[in-house]
C-alpha cells in the first residue's frame, strides 16, 4: 500500500508482470489448439492425390471428377475451341495470369493453360482446370455455356472463354489449374 | 433498475424478507415486470416480445430436432426426412423451425424499422441499440447455419458461397476459408461444426437480449413521441406511464395471437412458401443449381453484395487506389458487411436533436424511401445477375448507404422540425380526450 506513490520496478511488480506473462502464454497455449482443431484432419489432408483415366474422354465432350472436395474439369476440346482460344488478343483478359502453378507466374495465353500430352506436345486438346468459380465458388455450367464458347457461373454470371480465363462478370480471376500431369497415354495424375 | 420514479417490491411475509435478503430475485423480477412504461406506445412497440417469444420456440423445436437429427453428409438429409415422416409430430416440429426463422426476421425487421423511424437509437439508448445490431448479426449467422443442415443443394450451395465470402479477405482469406470449412471445400467437417454453432449462437443471443432489454430499462421505453418521461416527480411520470404488467402483456400477448393465427395458417397450409424446391435434393458438390438464391431475409444484403463488379467506377478507384487488394469481390464483400455497420452507426451520423419521425417533415419522406429501397433491394437480390437487375442493385445500395452517411447527418442542420408535444400526457390525452381511456390524466391502479 505504501507503494501507491512510488511503484516504479520494486519487487511487487516484477511479481505483476511476471504472473500477467505466464498468464498470457498460458492463455494462449490453451487457445491455439482449439482454434487449430478446425483446420483440415489427417484424413483430409491425406487425399491429396488421385489419377484419372481419360481414355474414355472424347473430343468435345468434358469429364468432371471430384478432387479434394472440388469438381476438376478434364476437357478435351475441339480443333474450333483450341483456334477460338489462342486467336484471343491478350489485351482483351481481365487476368493477366494463366493461374497455372505447374508452370508458375506467366501471361495467360492458352498455349500456358492447356495441358501437354504424355509425349511433352501442347497441341491445346487437354484442359483441365478447377470447376470452381473465383467469384464465389459455384460450379460453372460447361459445353460451350456463355458468352464466350466455355464457361458459364450460373449464380452471378461470370463468363469464361474456352480457355477458362474470365471474360466477363464479377469473377477476378481465371479459373484456377491444379497440379497435374499425364503419367502415362491415358491417365492424368491429380495433385 | 430504472431513472424512472416508481414503486418498488417490498417483501411483506416474513419468508418473503427471508429470501430476499439472501437472494433478492423476487424483487428483480417485480421491477423488471412492473417498469414503467410510456402510456402512448403504439402497435410498432410488440415486435420485441414477438421476438423474444420466436427465440424462445425457435430453441425449443431446435433442441428437439437435434434428437432426431444426423450430422454427417450421408445421412443428414435423409434424416431431415426421417423427421418429416417418422418422428411423431416431427413435420410440424420441424415446420415450425423452418418458418420460424421467417418470422423472426420478419419481426427484427420491423423491429428496426420502427426504432429508425422513431429515433429509438439516439441517445441515451446508444447502447441498446448496438446491442441489437450484435444480436442481429448472430441471428444471420445463426439461420444461415441453420440452413446448411438439412444438406440439400441450397444448403450446399449457400454455405460454399458465402464461406466463399471470407476467402475474398486479402492475403489471409484463403486461410481463413480452410479453416472455417475445415478442408478445401464445405463437406463432413463443415457440417459438424455448422450444427455445434447453430446450437450455441442462440444461447448467446439469449444472453445479448437478456443485456438488450437492461439497457432499455436503465434509460426507459422510447415512445412515438420521442419526448423522455418526466421524472421530476413520481406523480409526473405515473402521469405519462403504466407498469408493463399487465398493460403491455396483454396488449403484447394480443397482438401476438394475431401474428401465430397468420404464422401457423402458413406452417400448416403453405409450409414451404417461403423456401427453394432444390432444397430437397440433396446436396450434390459437382452440381451448382441453375440460379442459387439465399432466404428472402438475406436478399438485401445479397443485393448489395452483388451490386459492386468490376464495372463500377468506384470499385475501380478503390482497386487502383489498393493496388489491387480492393478488388472487385473484396469490394463487394466490404459493401455487405458495411451496410450493416452504417446501420449500427446510425446514432452518431443522426445530427437531429429531434427523435421521432413524427416531427421530423423532410426526415418522413427519406425514412419511407429507405423502407421502399430494402424492399427493391429484396427484390433486386432475388433476381439473375444480368440485365437491368444489377444497376437497380446499385442504385439501391447507394441509396442504403446515402441515407445514413449524407442524409441524416444533413437533415439535423437544414430540416426545421414541427413542434413536439411537451409530455407525454399531453399527446395521449390529444390522442384519447382526458375522459377517454381508461380514465385520462389520472393514473390507473394497476389490477392487483
Amino acid at each position: 500500500m505504501s507503494h501507491a506513490e512510488d511503484h516504479s520496478g520494486d519487487r511487487r511488480d516484477f511479481l505483476y508482470y511476471a504472473t500477467a506473462g505466464v498468464g498470457a502464454v498460458t492463455v494462449g497455449a490453451a487457445v491455439w489448439p482449439l482454434v487449430n482443431q478446425m483446420n483440415p484432419s489427417a484424413d483430409v489432408q491425406a487425399a491429396s492425390q488421385m489419377r484419372v483415366d481419360v481414355g474414355g474422354i472424347s473430343e468435345g465432350t468434358q469429364l468432371t471428377v471430384l478432387f479434394l472436395g472440388k469438381p476438376v474439369f478434364i476437357r478435351r476440346r475441339t480443333a474450333d475451341e483450341i483456334e477460338a482460344a489462342r486467336g484471343v488478343d491478350l489485351a482483351d483478359l481481365v487476368d493477366q495470369d494463366a493461374r497455372n502453378p505447374n508452370i508458375g507466374p506467366i501471361d495467360a495465353s492458352d498455349e500456358n493453360r492447356s495441358m501437354p500430352d504424355y509425349s511433352g506436345a501442347n497441341t491445346g486438346e487437354w484442359l483441365v482446370q478447377i470447376g470452381v468459380c473465383t467469384h464465389l465458388g459455384c460450379v460453372p455450367i460447361g459445353d460451350g455455356a456463355g458468352d464466350f464458347g466455355g464457361w458459364f457461373c450460373p449464380c452471378h454470371g461470370s463468363h469464361y472463354d474456352s480457355s477458362g480465363r474470365i471474360r466477363r462478370g464479377p469473377a477476378p480471376e481465371n479459373l484456377p489449374i491444379p497440379v497435374a500431369s499425364f503419367v502415362d497415354d491415358s491417365t492424368i495424375l491429380l495433385g | 433498475m430504472s431513472g424512472i420514479p416508481h414503486d418498488h417490491y417490498e417483501p411483506k411475509s416474513n419468508a418473503e424478507k427471508w429470501l430476499h435478503r439472501r437472494l433478492p430475485i423476487v424483487s428483480l423480477m417485480y421491477d423488471t415486470l412492473m417498469i414503467p412504461t410510456p402510456k402512448n406506445l403504439n402497435w410498432m412497440w410488440i415486435w420485441g416480445i414477438v421476438l423474444t417469444f420466436c427465440l424462445v420456440m425457435q430453441i425449443i423445436t431446435g433442441i428437439v430436432l437435434v434428437m432426431h437429427y444426423t450430422p454427417h453428409v450421408d445421412m443428414a438429409f435423409a434424416s431431415v426426412e426421417h423427421i418429416m415422416r417418422n418422428v411423431n409430430g416431427g413435420w410440424a416440429i420441424r415446420y415450425i423451425h423452418q418458418n420460424g426463422a421467417s418470422l423472426f426476421f420478419i419481426a427484427v425487421y420491423l423491429h428496426i424499422f420502427r426504432g429508425l423511424y422513431y429515433g429509438s437509437y439516439k441517445a441515451p439508448r446508444e447502447i441498446t441499440w448496438i446491442i441489437g445490431m450484435l444480436i442481429y448479426l448472430l441471428m444471420m449467422g445463426t439461420a444461415f447455419m441453420g440452413y446448411v443442415l438439412p444438406w440439400g443443394q441450397m444448403s450446399f450451395w449457400g454455405a460454399t458461397v458465402i464461406t466463399g465470402l471470407f476467402g475474398a479477405i486479402p492475403f489471409v482469406g484463403e486461410a481463413i476459408q480452410t479453416w472455417l470449412l475445415g478442408g478445401p471445400a464445405v463437406d463432413n467437417a463443415t457440417l459438424n461444426r455448422f450444427l455445434s454453432l447453430h446450437y450455441l449462437l442462440p444461447f448467446v443471443i439469449l444472453g445479448l437480449v437478456i443485456v438488450h432489454i437492461w439497457a432499455f430499462h436503465t434509460t426507459g421505453n422510447n415512445n412515438p413521441t420521442g419526448v423522455e418521461v418526466r421524472r421530476t416527480s413520481k406523480k409526473d411520470a405515473d402521469s405519462d406511464t403504466l407498469p408493463f404488467w399487465p398493460y403491455f402483456v396483454i396488449k403484447d400477448l394480443f397482438a401476438l395471437a394475431v401474428i401465430f393465427v397468420a404464422f401457423f395458417a402458413i406452417v400448416g397450409f403453405m409450409p414451404n412458401f417461403l423456401g427453394h424446391p432444390d432444397n430437397y435434393i440433396e446436396a450434390n458438390p459437382l452440381v451448382t443449381p441453375a440460379f442459387i438464391v439465399p432466404e428472402w431475409y438475406f436478399l438485401p444484403f445479397y443485393a448489395i453484395l452483388r451490386a459492386f463488379d468490376g464495372e463500377v467506377w468506384l470499385v475501380i478507384v478503390a482497386d487502383f487506389l489498393t493496388a489491387g487488394i480492393v478488388d472487385a469481390k473484396f469490394f463487394g464483400v466490404l459493401a455487405m458487411f458495411g451496410a450493416i455497420i452504417v446501420m449500427a452507426l446510425a446514432p452518431w451520423l443522426d445530427t437531429s436533436s429531434v427523435r421521432s419521425g413524427r416531427y421530423r417533415p423532410m426526415f418522413k419522406w427519406w425514412f419511407w424511401i429507405f423502407v421502399v429501397n430494402f424492399f427493391v433491394l429484396m427484390w433486386a437480390g432475388a433476381m439473375p445477375a444480368e440485365g437491368i437487375y444489377p444497376y437497380i442493385a446499385l442504385i439501391g445500395s447507394a441509396y442504403w448507404f446515402a441515407y445514413f452517411l449524407v442524409i441524416l447527418p444533413l437533415l439535423g442542420v437544414i430540416e426545421k422540425p414541427l413542434a413536439q408535444p411537451a409530455t407525454i400526457e399531453e399527446d395521449f390525452n390529444a390522442h384519447y380526450g382526458k375522459t377517454g381511456g381508461l380514465g385520462g390524466a389520472s393514473a390507473p391502479t394497476p389490477a392487483e
